[in-house]
């Protein structure tokens, strides 16, 4: 499997996941927050994807088994602490995983440099709303927690070696847990613990298998794109 | 909840080293800290700025419209208060 496309893709999709918040999220200040982290996973997608092929082509015109992102990605946004929680999961990743491509041999060394960057905010966002949410009121208390619960079983996924990828993934599953249990302490949630912490975990989005609403997203992603095919602005 | 039941925070902003912070406008936030976040979102991301500030908009003290006259109005007739009357420098950009 191509590297420069798993990641890409996990960019890509969690770009689009984020930009259906314009306009709805819960402040205007917020929307504007959201959508800045979107168009920087965009620019990272462009990056990635051009070194893979023809970005629009890998972007619009592929079907949904040739996609390789995690699942965690293309969950639905949900209530917004399914999403903040979504983010802190996959930013908490990301920023390990940039950091140590970035110190490394090889093609994307470069773009993981200037994308740790990005990503250090975006962990952050995530952190800041988390403690928020978690120690606000029992209603943001329960959301939180069930948000968490809910993507859990998505995480395993993010530390299945990818191939052609020079970091080795499975060894940051132990800083990541280290972060996102701090996080979550600090903020008076749990993360699941005892057998459930290391059970089984849903995820085969790296060999192009998906869940049900990324289908539905592609869609909406792609159906411009199919219906005038060669558009330009 | 919504923005409106989160306080209203100034901005500021320093585009780079050497001047001072102007004000860039406003932003409803929960706190402080999110008010910096929400700020930098809102008014850095086009490379404006190297630094920001946010100060409870309930903190700043305005002087009155009706005062305008009283306050102002003295010094326009006022030109040797002006440092219009020296050559600058060349080299001095923002005096």
């Amino acid at each position: 499997m191509n590297a420069p496309i798993a990641l890409g893709d996990d960019a890509l999709v969690l770009a689009q996941r984020l930009g259906e918040w314009a306009g709805h999220a819960p402040v205007l200040e917020e929307d504007v927050a959201l959508a800045n982290i979107a168009l920087d996973l965009l620019g990272q997608a462009r990056v990635l994807l051009s070194l893979a092929g023809d970005e629009d082509e890998l972007a619009y015109l592929r079907e949904e088994r040739e996609f390789r992102n995690v699942q965690l990605v293309e969950q639905p946004n949900g209530d917004f602490a399914h999403t903040i929680a979504r983010q802190l999961y996959f930013s908490a990743y990301q920023e390990l995983m940039y950091g140590e491509l970035a110190t490394g041999p090889g093609e994307l060394a470069a773009l993981a440099a200037k994308a740790v960057k990005e990503v250090a905010y975006h962990r952050d966002h995530a952190v800041q709303w988390t403690l928020r949410l978690g120690d606000g009121t029992p209603e943001s208390h329960e959301r939180m927690q069930r948000a968490l619960d809910a993507l859990w079983r998505y995480t395993g996924e993010l530390f299945q070696p990818v191939e052609g990828l020079p970091v080795d993934l499975p060894a940051l599953r132990g800083p990541w847990l280290e972060t996102v249990g701090e996080v979550a302490a600090r903020a008076t949630l749990t993360l699941p613990d005892g057998p459930d912490r290391t059970a089984w975990s849903a995820g085969a989005g790296r060999q192009g298998v998906h869940t049900e609403p990324f289908g539905r997203m592609l869609a909406e992603m792609q159906h411009l794109h199919r219906s005038h095919p060669g558009a330009s602005w | 909840m919504t923005g409106n039941d989160w306080p209203l925070w100034e901005v500021f902003v320093r585009s780079r080293r050497g001047l001072s912070h102007s004000h860039a406008g406003s932003l409803h936030a929960p706190d402080a800290t999110m008010a910096l976040r929400q700020a930098r979102d809102l008014y850095t991301r086009r490379s404006e700025g190297v630094s920001i500030w946010v100060v409870p908009s309930s903190q700043v003290t305005a002087s009155s419209p009706d005062e305008k006259d009283s306050f102002f109005e003295p010094a326009a007739d006022k030109p040797y208060r002006h440092p219009t009357f020296y050559e600058i420098p060349e080299g001095v950009r923002h005096l």
